[in-house]
């Protein structure tokens, strides 16, 4: 695009935000249907048991209720992408989650009230809770559902390698061994999971207003869970209170408020309260992840050999495919000649888990950064140079064949490094603590050289200036960290289609319609395509609307994950849009007399270079509307990013283009109480090209916290498959008060594909976090960390362990 | 037994009949079918369900609904004045505080209550009135942010 640009580029507000501001947005438990019940589903008492008897007779009893559902009145094939999964449970059940019963009554209330009335009798069995545990030889089979062809309690299997591994390892100056540990996180949707269903027996349709993140996928699986066709299934989506993944897969309690509501006769809503969502809603994979990496004497990368046990829980969600995330960090982040990774998503009887923004990413990165640190400190290197020497670069064809065709791996790093300061900032651990002392001093002055002194000077709490040499106390001790990641920027090829459909229509008043195929969760890209439309065309954004939240009237798009939907939806909707203009255009050109190079669109105008003269937009629509031969001004386009399916081995270019991004984060520990402060974070990422400065900056603010709770304070706490803190109070997310100020640095590479050179953001943010803080704790410090999160008491008992 | 209560909710005045454990979120919601009050946990952990009664933010779920009997209630929906958005919400929008947007109504009414008691916050002080406010999108940045740029506007 040699043009300038007039919106791309420039800070928008979401078209959604006065709607979200002023309480007029609906969400999912905002609706209410004429007539509508309220449905709530029993869940088992026990992680593992054998259900002897379901006794529904009580509960039917009590006014108000509408109708009872258990396993045996409803005719449901499983669900997840396994098949491993039933609606309802019937004759065992196997995590503490599991549907045993489910009620429709008149209010909420009553509903809840109906679920106590429900007599179950359980005979209680022992559980496997431990992933170690359920590959022994004398494990009994967990999901009797499960693939036939893996081996016992494994549902899926991947194996990927490229390089000669052994080659490589022999070259090898160093190679160190790890094990990790990365906890059970939640998402923490604010909005807690709804569902309305609403069925006409007349007309056999199915409406569904569900949160759902693919809806043409959810209304496929639907369909097949219901035994119904998938035409006479339509997906409305309301205003979702927060996705960040969980919204990937359809979950047993959708399916059970659409067989609620074709029982009963009347529309049904299933509404989480906050406790019910956390018991009930997926979470990122616990990983134990065993890595071996080496480098060789001038600290280039050599090899890295993973393995990896992820708890699949008791059912399989697409989160058990993460694995085909983690290999392409393992072989792809930093240059790297040799790379084996296997990984097993095995059932227990945990909770199950599912996916969550970064898609085993988190993790995975996680391990290769705390390895290159330790790489470094065991050469002696510099952890920055380390990294620099190593960085990935524009044109490589990965060991996994991705191919980068644009790459801000270097710059990124290169940007945090100088803004941070890194270079003065951080220690290798084996130095004295005097020494540290002295290097932690001088490195006040290079944090004023750098401009940094700005930040405190700016930041209305002066005493956090004055008090940086005091921190640096006995008690205090700071440290910096450092980690990158390479993540899909232009979609993923995993489903026979990774394109999105658009539809524009522009109208005889000047309004433009656009209708997509891809979703709105919050990120922002509705405005996206909004800024995108409004740059080609030249009308107001006040003027574009919107259309996609109904499958009955947008085309098809796989779904709102891997990042790319301003990517895949923005280049579908320039294909829409070119194709409008050309129409605009032929007939512009009559009317003005001139040559199509000519016509400039702007303001609602389309004007003539040349002659100066112009032409309102919507006088040329009714030209083309109402003359003969008489048209509409409406167009379609289907846009597929040129990406490949991997083969059997995992290889092959999966995405359009790849992200990059890299991190430096300070932090403090207090050796007293095991606290760690984050005090300031960088962040620079390769984003193609700013589209919306504004919802760029929220991505990234929110995704580096998310990672930070990940990080320091959040864990989902399952003792013998139960939910120990399913609450705010016990499950701790940042807050305002925990998170400094966030410097984002944008890295444009304008990739060559990407919608005027932009790529998908989304998921990066939260990815280097959780590993730059971790080794900025460990360089404050000096000890290891190898398990997240990095809780006080962790801490301490570190410190105490390394003094013994 | 429901017993009758009268109150004002963003000026207008209300007689209803609330049950005894019904909670002021409830009634709003449920029952007025003001649904700009969001419930994100029930238990005054998230700050979603922030309304102002007699100008003070309560946590509308941990709030019975006979407590706010006689008294002024204002929720996000009478923060704008016909279709003028307020200040905040202006600051809110224009700063890109929202994304989901679930937090929103909570946030703009605590912002509200600290900003008329506290005019010229620091930024320390709008960390620590926003801290009974949990948002999951925004890393909080762009909110506080948005109420400094609203401190700004309406001071003027
Ligand atoms: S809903 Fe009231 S504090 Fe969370
Ligand atoms: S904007 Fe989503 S929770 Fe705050």
């Amino acid at each position: 695009m040699k043009k300038e640009l007039k919106i791309i580029g420039k800070p928008t507000p979401k078209l959604d935000a006065r709607i979200k501001v002023s309480g007029e947005a609906v969400y999912g438990n905002d609706i209410t249907l004429p007539n509508m019940l309220h449905g709530a589903i029993l869940r088992t008492k026990y992680p593992v048991a054998k259900i002897e008897s379901i006794d529904v007779s009580k509960a039917a009893q009590l006014p108000g209720v509408v109708c009872i559902i258990t396993a045996d009145d409803v005719d449901t094939n499983n669900i997840s992408y396994l098949n491993d999964h039933p609606v309802l449970k019937k004759g065992e059940v196997n995590c503490i989650r599991d549907e045993i019963a489910a009620v429709a009554a008149e209010t909420r209330e009553i509903a809840q009230k109906a679920l106590t009335l429900i007599d179950v009798k359980y005979k209680v069995k022992e559980g496997i809770f431990d992933p170690f545990e359920a590959l022994k030889e004398d494990a009994p089979i967990i999901n009797k559902f499960a693939p036939a062809n893996n081996d016992k309690n494994i549902a899926h299997p991947f194996h990927y390698e490229h390089g000669n591994l052994q080659e490589q390892k022999d070259r090898s100056a160093c190679i160190v061994k790890k094990r990790y540990n990365l906890p059970r996180v939640t998402h923490c949707c604010m909005g807690t999971c709804a569902v309305t269903a609403d069925y006409s027996k007349m007309e056999n349709r199915l409406t569904l207003y569900s949160q759902t993140q693919m809806p043409f996928l959810y209304q496929r699986d639907m369909a097949y869970t219901l035994k119904m066709e998938p035409s006479r299934i339509r997906i409305i989506q309301p205003i979702i209170g927060g996705g960040f993944g969980s919204k990937l897969d359809m979950y047993p309690y959708e399916p059970i408020c659409a067989l609620l509501a074709m029982k009963a006769g009347q529309p049904v809503q299933i509404a989480y309260d906050r406790e019910e969502e956390f018991l009930a809603s997926p979470t990122r994979q616990t990983m134990v992840i065993d890595i071996s990496s080496g480098a060789d004497k001038n600290g280039k990368f050599t090899f890295r050999e993973v393995k990896i046990i992820m708890d699949n829980g008791a059912y399989t969600s697409w989160g058990a495919t993460t694995p085909f995330v983690m290999m392409q960090t393992f072989s792809s982040l930093y240059q790297l000649p040799a790379c084996l990774f296997e990984a097993y998503a095995v059932y227990t009887n945990n909770p199950y888990a599912g996916s969550f923004r970064g898609y085993g990413n988190p993790q995975a990165t996680f391990a290769v950064e705390r390895s290159i640190d330790l790489l470094a400190e065991e050469l002696g290197m510099d952890k920055a140079e380390i990294r620099l020497l190593n960085a990935n670069f524009k044109g490589e064809i990965t060991g996994q064949r991705l191919e980068f065709i644009s790459c801000g791996h270097r710059d990124a790093l290169e940007m945090v490094i100088d803004k941070s300061g890194f270079d003065g900032k951080h220690c290798s651990t084996g130095v004295s603590q005097a020494t540290q002392q002295n290097m932690k001093n001088s490195r006040s002055d290079t944090l004023v050289a750098c401009g940094m002194s700005l930040k405190y000077e700016s930041s209305s709490d002066k005493s956090v200036a004055s008090t940086i040499f005091q921190r640096n106390s006995e008690r205090y001790k700071r440290g910096i960290g450092l980690a990158s990641m390479v993540h899909v920027g232009g979609g993923a090829k995993i489903y026979p289609s990774d394109g999105c459909g658009t539809t524009v229509k522009l109208d005889n008043f000047g309004y433009l319609t656009i209708i997509t195929g891809s979703s709105e969760i919050g990120q922002g890209s509705e405005t996206v395509l909004g800024m995108i439309a409004s740059e080609e065309l030249g009308i107001d954004m006040k003027n574009i609307r919107v259309i996609n939240t109904d499958t009955d009237v947008k085309p098809w798009d796989v779904g709102v994950h891997a990042s790319r939907t301003s990517f895949v939806a923005g280049n579908s909707l320039l294909g829409a849009v070119k194709k409008l203009k050309n129409k605009l255009s032929s007939k512009a050109v009559q009317l003005l007399e001139t040559d199509i190079e000519d016509l400039e669109y702007e303001n609602g105008l389309i004007k003539s270079r040349k002659t100066g003269e112009s032409i309102k937009t919507d006088k040329v629509v009714r030209e083309i509307h109402f003359r003969e031969p008489n048209e509409l001004c409406e167009e379609s386009y289907y846009y597929e990013p040129d990406s490949k399916f991997q083969d059997k081995g995992f290889k092959g270019n999966v995405s359009g283009t790849y992200a990059f991004a890299a991190q430096a984060i300070e932090v403090e520990v207090d050796t007293y109480t095991g606290n760690v402060r984050v005090l300031d974070v960088h962040v620079a990422q390769d984003v193609g090209k700013v589209l919306n400065p504004l919802g760029l900056e929220g991505q990234i603010e929110g995704g580096v916290v998310t990672g930070m709770g990940y990080a320091l304070t959040e864990e989902l706490i399952i003792e013998k498959g139960m939910v120990l803190n399913p609450s705010f109070h016990d499950y701790k997310l940042p807050t305002a008060g925990d998170v400094p100020d966030i410097h984002f640095y944008p890295i444009e590479t304008n990739d060559p594909k990407g919608p005027y050179g932009a790529k998908g953001v989304g998921e990066a943010p939260l990815i280097p976090t959780a590993p730059a803080i971790a080794n900025a704790v460990s360089d404050a410090i000096g000890i290891k960390i190898d398990d997240l999160p990095i809780t006080p008491e962790k801490v301490l008992k570190a410190l105490k362990e390394r003094i013994v | 037994m429901k017993k009758l209560i009268n109150l004002t909710i963003n000026g207008l005045s209300y007689e209803v009949a609330v049950e005894p454990r019904q909670t002021l979120a409830e009634l709003l919601r449920y029952d007025l079918g003001l649904t700009g009050t969001k419930i994100g946990c029930g238990i005054g952990d998230c700050g979603a369900c922030t309304v102002l009664l007699d100008g003070v933010p309560v946590f509308s779920c941990l709030t019975l609904a006979m407590e706010a009997d006689g008294c002024d209630v204002l929720t996000i929906e009478g923060v704008a004045d016909n279709g003028k958005l307020h200040p905040i919400q202006q600051a809110f929008v224009d700063i890109g505080a929202i994304q989901c947007g679930f937090c929103t109504p909570g946030m703009v009414l605590n912002t509200l209550a600290l900003l008329r008691k506290n005019p010229h916050p620091t930024e320390a002080e709008i960390r620590r009135a926003l801290s009974g406010n949990l948002c999951r999108c925004t890393g909080y940045q762009k909110i506080v942010e948005a109420v400094q740029e609203a401190a700004i506007t309406m001071t003027k």
